[in-house]
C-alpha cells in the first residue's frame, strides 16, 4: 500500500474563482494556469492535511462518475504538473500552515 | 495577451465579472511631475478599515488582476497591511511606483509577498531630464536604485515612461537601461487631461513628427510596416466591438472609494463608501450606460476609415465631452501612424477654437464623491 500524499497550494500564487473554473497564476513564471470544474475541487481541497486519495475520493468520486483507480491515477499526474510549476506543494507528511486563503474573501 | 488570458477575459466579459480592478490608494506624492493629473491634495482618503473592506468585496466579485497605484502608493504608512491583505485574498497583484521609498527591507517585502510586477516610472536615462519631469532632484538615482533592489530579489520590474515634449527623443535610452537591469519597458504615448477637465497638460505632448518616429520604430511596435498600414474601415465585426475593457471587466477606485469605468475614464459610477463595489459594479446607470456602448453607435467612429485598427479611448472621448465622439488624441495618433487625417481631425484643423480646452468638459460629482469621514 503506497504512503499518504499531502498536497498544498502555494502561498506563492494569485488565484479566482471564475465562473466553474479556476485560474491560477504563478507569481515566479507569471504564468496562467486554469483549472477546469474537477481539478478545481481538487485545488480547493488542498489543504495540505487531507491525504490526496481522501480528497479523490471525498470530493470527486463522490460527485463525479469516475471509478477511484482512474481517478486517483489523473489527481497524481495532476498534481504533479502543478507542483512542477511551484504552484502546488506535494510532501508525504501533513504540510504545516503552508499556504495564504483559498481565494475565498473572510 | 496571452491566448489563456483573452479566453479568460472573454469569460469574464460572459459572466459579468470585473476580472481587473486599479485601486489608488493615495493622490498624494514625493514627486510633482509635470504631465501629472491628478490633485495631490488629500480630500478624505479611505482609512485602512475601509481599504481592506473594500479589498474583501472586490475578491468576492472576482477581481483577479489588482493595480495598486497613486499618486505615490508608498507614502500611505499601511501600504504592506493593504498588500499583505491583498495578497491573502490570492490577487495578482501589480503595483505602480516611483520607487523612491523603495529601499532593501521594502524591496524584500515586496518579493516576499510575491507581487507579480512592479511599474516604476522612469521618463529619462538623463538624470537632468527625468529630475526636471518630476521635479525631484535625484529622483532618477533614487528610482534605478529601486529597480536593481527589486531585480537583485527577482522581482519582475517594468520601466513605464510617458511621451512627451521633454523626453521626446530619450525613449531608446530608457529601453536600453531597462535591458541592462533586465526590467521590461512601456511607453505611453498618451498625456492624459487632468481629472477636473483641464486640458492645458495637453501642451506637452510631442508634435506630429516626433510621434511619427515613435509609430516606425520597430523595437516598440513590431512590424511598423503592418503598424502603419492604411486603415480599411471598420467591418461589420468590428461594428459590434466593443470599445475597451473600461466598465466590460475592468474598472477604477479612486482613494475617496469614487468607482469609475477605468483611471482614464473619470465618470462617476458609484462610491464604495455608501454602496457595495458588487452593487455599483451590476447596477450603476453609468457603468450600464458605458457598457451599452458599440463602434456602430459613434456617430463619427463607425464612418471613419480608422474606426477597425484606431486605439480610441473612449476616456479620453468622454474628457473632450462625449463618451460617444471621437478622442482627438487617437484622431491624432492614428494620423501620425498612417498619415490619413479623420474627419474629426480635418474638422478639428479647420475651425479655431473658440473656448479654451479646459472648459470644454464639466466632470459631475456623485454626492458622496469627496467624502471625508
Ligand atoms: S481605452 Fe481608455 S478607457 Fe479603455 S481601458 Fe484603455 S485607457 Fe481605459
Ligand atoms: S481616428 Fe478619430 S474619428 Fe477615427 S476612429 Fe479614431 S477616434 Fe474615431
Amino acid at each position: 500500500m503506497k504512503n499518504a500524499r499531502y498536497v498544498a497550494r502555494s502561498a506563492a500564487i494569485a488565484s479566482r474563482a471564475l465562473g466553474e473554473e479556476t485560474m491560477v497564476m504563478s507569481a515566479a513564471s507569471s504564468t496562467l494556469f486554469t483549472l477546469d470544474e474537477i481539478a478545481t475541487l481538487l485545488w480547493q481541497s488542498a489543504d495540505g492535511v487531507t491525504p490526496l486519495d481522501e480528497i479523490v475520493r471525498d470530493k470527486i468520486c463522490a460527485r463525479f462518475d469516475i471509478s477511484p483507480d482512474v481517478a486517483l491515477r489523473d489527481a497524481e499526474d495532476f498534481v504533479e504538473q502543478l507542483a512542477a510549476h511551484g504552484i502546488l506543494l506535494i510532501s508525504d507528511q501533513p504540510i504545516a500552515s503552508p499556504v495564504l486563503a483559498s481565494g475565498e474573501p473572510r | 495577451m496571452s491566448a489563456l488570458a483573452a479566453e479568460m477575459a472573454a469569460r469574464a466579459l460572459q459572466l459579468g465579472i470585473p476580472l481587473s480592478a486599479q485601486l489608488d490608494l493615495t493622490y498624494r506624492c514625493n514627486e510633482r511631475c509635470v504631465h501629472c493629473y491628478l490633485d495631490h491634495r488629500d480630500h478624505g482618503e479611505m482609512a485602512t478599515a475601509e481599504i481592506l473592506d473594500l479589498l474583501d468585496q472586490m475578491a468576492a466579485a472576482g477581481v483577479f488582476y489588482l493595480t495598486l497605484s497613486g499618486g505615490e502608493i508608498l507614502m500611505r504608512k499601511d501600504f504592506f497591511e493593504i498588500l499583505e491583505h491583498a495578497r491573502a485574498l490570492t490577487f495578482c497583484i501589480k503595483l505602480k511606483t516611483n520607487g523612491v521609498l523603495i529601499r532593501a527591507p521594502q524591496a524584500g517585502r515586496i518579493r516576499a509577498l510575491g507581487v507579480e510586477s512592479v511599474q516604476i516610472s522612469i521618463y529619462s536615462h538623463r538624470p537632468e531630464t527625468h529630475d526636471a519631469i518630476t521635479k525631484m532632484p535625484g529622483s532618477l538615482r533614487q528610482s534605478i536604485r529601486a529597480a536593481r533592489l527589486l531585480r537583485e530579489r527577482g522581482v519582475r520590474v517594468i520601466f513605464a515612461s510617458v511621451l512627451m515634449r521633454q523626453n521626446a527623443r530619450d525613449y531608446s535610452g530608457v529601453k536600453a537601461l531597462a535591458a541592462e537591469l533586465g526590467a521590461q519597458f512601456i511607453l505611453d504615448p498618451t498625456i492624459t487631461p487632468m481629472m477636473d477637465g483641464d486640458r492645458s497638460i495637453l501642451e506637452l505632448n510631442v508634435d506630429e513628427e516626433a510621434l511619427r518616429e515613435v509609430f516606425r520604430n520597430e523595437g516598440l511596435v513590431g512590424n511598423a510596416e503592418e503598424f502603419c498600414a492604411p486603415p480599411q474601415g471598420p467591418d461589420a465585426d468590428a461594428l459590434d466591438c466593443l470599445p475597451c475593457s473600461a466598465g466590460h471587466t475592468a474598472c477604477y477606485v479612486s482613494p475617496y472609494g469614487d468607482v469609475y469605468p477605468c483611471v482614464q475614464f473619470p465618470l462617476p459610477s458609484g462610491n464604495v463608501r455608501c454602496t457595495k463595489f458588487a452593487e455599483i459594479w451590476r447596477h450603476s446607470p453609468q457603468l450600464n450606460d458605458v457598457r451599452s456602448i458599440t463602434l456602430r453607435d459613434m456617430p463619427s467612429c463607425s464612418l471613419c476609415a480608422h474606426g477597425g485598427t484606431c486605439t480610441r479611448c473612449p476616456g479620453l472621448a468622454y474628457l473632450e465631452g462625449n463618451m460617444r465622439g471621437p478622442s482627438s488624441q487617437d484622431c491624432e495618433k492614428s494620423f501620425a501612424r498612417t498619415g490619413i487625417a479623420s474627419e474629426n481631425l480635418l474638422a478639428k484643423k479647420a475651425a479655431p477654437q473658440l473656448r479654451p480646452p479646459s472648459q470644454l468638459i464639466q466632470i459631475q460629482s456623485l454626492p458622496q464623491a469627496v467624502n471625508s469621514e
